[in-house]
């Protein structure tokens, strides 16, 4: 076992000697015209970037480590669900004053599916499941309407782009097929909430773009943003990245 | 996706790669067509098309199977609310709800556009618009007269499209940029099918919400029901979500939380009856 993941790791810090040793910008400059170099970035170069961030040394064995393969995959969404899934719990246990009975209704359901769904990775996961993280919430105010309903929005956008960009990360068809059982509950939840905060809003274009299509965030991507709300440091560098 | 990775993966076993690729300018010209017509996803898939080319293979033809047949439902939903637009002043109450609906139809023809682009791109041919029937036959007379039928339908499509990409998910593993494309059309189905729930539930048509509770279609009509069974499902691989761990997670909740795939035979029968030819 633990040979087994030092040879994942040195393959992965090959990989990652190999992705440095031709400049970007020679890749850049191959690629072609300007208003091609923005998607490109988009979708080709966010991995590298994903990359060198890894390579920086992480001091330390604090946190929790997601893992490899479709493990490190899993453990990344259960991280997540995590977060959800202790926030909409304070929301419900502190309302905001001016919440509706039909919003506490939904909230309660979309409480009570995002802890299904950390409870499901958790079970499934077994001893290879991470340890429970510490959230840090000190940002939102949850006797506010907007900072709630704001945050809720966030988080489960961030949650849709996050398992949109998972998909093509894992290996076994059946984890693929649970990741889509619930990200598409998660978008079902992003709409709800988005016309709450914004009426007309459900898919609105700073999330769906002008194909039509949705947006998907890398492992790293999202990790940065959900990292403001956990106080427990999450290392991801063993993470598959395609 | 990372293309840069790609292109060094194959330099390591054939370093004439970019030589294959016909040349650096034609790749340039390719990237740069493409881009402006399709942008960021669309990209890999005109980039899977030049190393078809390069290497004379063929992308898998279930992949083409399988954009083909999301190609099929959505211009079996874009048709519709095209349709439902056009009818709007008389159809649609309020201003709030035309502008969902334009939305949501706009987002339909894109999914079309893009798809023809991706199947094209990958060497296929793009199936032929259907004839589409949508009252199913006589089942839905009013459907573009009544706007609770045509909420009703709409609901139905876009939890039925939902369900159908999900179930062709596994099918996509080998093309990594056409699977996470179709991640990206799938969510947001989903979003248009939680947002046509809460106009039917604020129009006092059904009692649904965004989510689907068990099996339940809050539709009148039983023509629907086969794109709501299996949805009563608390199971997900061998665990029960039903109090899972000791927690109050209800039934109902239970199969909230997670939507459920169709079989493509499952879906193709569903739309059957609006398909005249």
């Amino acid at each position: 076992m633990d040979t087994k993941h030092d040879v994942n790791q040195s393959e992965d810090a090959i990989g990652k000697i190999e992705a440095k040793a031709l400049p970007r910008r020679s890749f850049l400059r191959y690629a072609g015209t300007g208003a091609t170099l923005v998607t490109l970035t988009l979708t080709g170069i966010a991995g590298i970037s994903g990359c060198s961030k890894d390579n920086s040394p992480n001091p330390g064995n604090e946190g929790v480590d997601l893992g490899s393969d479709d493990i490190g995959i899993l453990n990344y969404a259960y991280a997540l669900e995590q977060l959800e899934a202790a926030f909409y719990t304070q929301v419900i246990k502190s309302p905001f004053s001016s919440i509706t009975d039909g919003e506490m209704a939904l909230l309660t359901d979309i409480r009570d599916h995002e802890i299904a769904h950390r409870e499901f990775f958790k079970t499934a996961l077994a001893a290879k499941a991470i340890a429970g993280l510490e959230v840090d919430f000190s940002k939102i105010d949850f006797s506010s309407r907007d900072s709630v309903l704001g945050t809720a929005k966030a988080f489960e956008d961030l949650g849709v782009s996050a398992y949109n960009g998972a998909g093509s990360l894992l290996k076994t068809p059946n984890y693929l097929v649970l990741a889509g059982k619930i990200v598409s509950v998660e978008a079902r939840h992003a709409a709800y909430l988005r016309d709450l905060v914004t009426p007309g809003s459900f898919a609105g274009d700073d999330v769906v773009n002008n194909m039509g299509l949705d947006t998907s965030r890398t492992p790293p991507q999202v990790l940065q943003i959900a990292g403001a709300y956990v106080k427990t440091k999450i290392d991801a560098s063993h993470l598959p990245t395609s | 996706m990372n293309l840069y990775h790609i292109i060094q993966e194959i330099e390591k076993t054939d370093p004439e790669v970019y030589d294959r690729l016909d040349s650096r300018r034609a790749v340039m010209k390719n990237f740069a067509g493409f881009g402006k017509k399709l942008a960021a996803a669309a990209i890999p898939i005109a980039f899977g098309s030049m190393l078809n080319k390069a290497y004379g293979q063929g992308t898998a033809t279930s992949v083409l199977d399988v954009l083909n047949y999301a190609l099929t439902l959505e211009y079996l939903e874009s048709g519709f609310y095209a349709m439902g637009n056009a009818a709007a002043t008389t159809l649609i109450p309020t201003t709030e709800e035309k502008n969902a609906i334009k939305v949501i139809g706009d987002h339909e023809a894109e999914h079309v556009t893009f798809l023809k682009s991706a199947i094209t791109s990958a060497g296929g041919t793009p199936v032929k618009k259907p004839v589409f029937d949508y009252t199913a036959k006589g089942t839905f007379p009013d459907v573009f007269t009544n706007y609770q039928t045509f909420l009703a339908v709409a609901q139905t499509f876009e939890d039925t499209g939902v369900r159908a990409y999900k179930g062709q998910a596994s099918n996509l593993m080998s093309n990594s940029d056409v699977l996470t494309a179709a991640l990206n059309i799938h969510s947001v189905e989903a979003r248009h099918a939680s947002q046509v729930r809460q106009m039917r539930k604020a129009n006092n048509f059904g009692d649904v919400k965004p989510w689907i509770t068990l099996n339940q279609s809050g539709i009148a009509s039983t023509a629907v029901q086969p794109s709501y069974n299996g949805e009563e499902n608390t199971n997900q691989a061998g665990v029960q979500i039903k109090n899972i761990n000791g927690m109050k997670v209800s039934e109902n909740a239970a199969s909230e939380a997670f939507d459920e795939p169709l079989t493509m035979d499952q879906v193709l029968a569903i739309v059957k009856p609006f398909i005249v030819a």
